[in-house]
């Protein structure tokens, strides 16, 4: 099988966020959809620190320090972007007038439950940031991650080990082998990565997958 | 605490201060700090310095992170002025400061999700009683809180956050303390200004009374008490 690596999970995330969209991209791996938005459409990025419409990472030398994203990397504003306070910029998180957020996970559960933040261990610092406000607020919760951990367990599970983010809110979750949707009624397989057949994928996945292969 | 005020002259308003030292001067013990900026965007550096040389301790610091490197509030926390911290986002790769008073429980953190953070503030600044949010709902972070159904979401009650002071970092400034912003270094600064019962702003530069485009001006000035110039190398334009 070939699994994506983390730039084709970005392009294959990018490719499904259409024209017109109001994204908001997590730190870490979902920040290089970015660099993967299919040339032509007009997609609006917003960054919980009080940014619409962010544009590429400058030219070296060119850095501002009042400008940086939510990761606070430097960033530059496309024509047309706008610079808001951090409650405005929440308003439009949980005010559901965002189309969609990429969110890094730990783990995310049959039922769409999202755990990203905190590993729950005794000597770890907990952080949150703004993940808990994109969970409850942004219209489709699309999530991005190593389908498995590096000892080889499944980030998909029945029951979420580690403290939630969020309760039911995962839309959509990509992963280095698949694309596989959360509904009502359990996890459809979108598709999966060249080689690898849905028996082998619902092999190394901890919770039963149900079949809705475009492609395999 | 001593009175909070401008310095009035006759009927001129004037809440230019000659120093980050007497902008701060009668900071008590055991006070509410608010320190707005994200990361080092916004931050008012000399006026946390200032706060630092000023001697104040036990004080209750509300800012998104819990300081970065060396320098600003992680000098703070060094110096071992803070007893609670409320934050969202305290860890990160340079926060060895905090992460030390935190592991050896010198510090007391309140985790706050970040648009919570920011409401609870704003809702201060309004005097809003508080309020429910989706956000956090069936979390660690909503354990022993008041909830409620309304419609078909759940909300956990949230209650405002008010300080004594804010330090806020601003572009301009004039005498009666209307401000403008720089880009993403806006972050927190408005709503802190508006939540605090003294308003402390470190600005880049001070304009005459008329030069702010009232359609421009972000924070009236009826949310600053002192506004402080400091002289900041000339920032590169995007």
């Amino acid at each position: 099988m070939k699994k994506l690596d983390r730039n084709q999970m970005a392009a294959r995330v990018a490719r499904d966020i259409p024209d017109g969209s109001v994204v908001n991209l997590g730190i870490g791996l979902p920040t290089l959809v970015a660099d993967h938005m299919p040339k032509g459409r007009e997609i609006l990025l917003h960054s919980e620190n009080g940014v619409l419409g962010v544009g590429p990472r400058p030219a070296p030398g060119h850095e501002d320090e009042d400008l940086i994203n939510a990761g606070k990397e430097p960033v530059t504003l496309l024509t047309g972007g706008s610079y808001f306070h951090h409650a405005d910029s929440f308003a439009m998180i949980r005010g559901r007038h965002l189309d969609f957020c990429v969110l890094g996970a730990f783990q995310v559960s049959a039922g769409g439950d999202l755990a990203n933040w905190h590993t729950g261990g005794a000597d770890a610092i907990p952080a949150v940031g703004g993940a808990m406000d994109l969970a409850v607020g942004a219209k489709q919760v699309l999530v991005m991650m190593e389908h498995l951990t590096k000892k080889g367990e499944s980030k998909i599970v029945e029951r979420c080990s580690y403290p939630l983010t969020g309760a039911r809110c995962v839309n959509r979750i990509y992963t280095d082998l698949a694309v596989i949707d959360v509904k009502a009624d359990g996890l459809h397989v979108v598709e999966t990565v060249e080689g690898l057949s849905f028996d082998e994928l619902q092999r190394l996945t901890g919770v039963p997958l149900k079949r809705l292969l475009t492609a395999a | 605490m001593p009175q909070c005020s401008a310095i009035i002259f006759a009927l001129v308003i004037d809440k230019l201060f000659p120093s980050a030292e007497a902008a701060l001067a009668d900071i008590p013990n055991g006070a509410t700090v608010m320190i707005g900026g994200f990361g080092n965007a916004g931050m008012p550096a000399a006026l946390i310095d200032a706060l630092i040389a000023q001697g104040a301790r036990d004080l209750t610091i509300v800012n998104n992170n819990a300081g970065n490197g060396d320098a600003g509030l992680a000098a703070l926390l060094k110096a071992k002025r803070v007893k609670k911290i409320l934050c969202s986002f305290p860890r990160q790769a340079d926060s060895w400061h905090f992460d030390a008073l935190y592991r050896a429980g010198e510090i007391e953190l309140e985790l706050v999700p970040q648009g919570t953070l920011a409401e609870r503030i704003r809702a201060a600044g309004a005097g809003v009683g508080g309020f429910y949010t989706p956000t956090a709902f069936g979390t660690k972070l909503a354990e022993g809180k008041e909830t409620r159904r309304i419609g078909d979401r759940d909300y956990v009650l949230e209650f405002p956050i008010h300080a004594d002071y804010a330090l806020i970092k601003a572009d301009r400034a004039d005498r009666w303390g209307n401000l403008t912003y720089r880009k993403t270094a806006r972050n927190f600064a408005p709503i802190m200004a508006s939540a605090a019962r003294c308003t402390v702003v470190q600005v880049r530069e001070t304009v005459e009374l008329g030069w702010l485009d009232p359609e421009a001006i972000i924070t009236p000035g009826i949310f600053v008490r002192r506004v402080v110039k400091v002289a900041a190398p000339l920032q590169k334009a995007a």
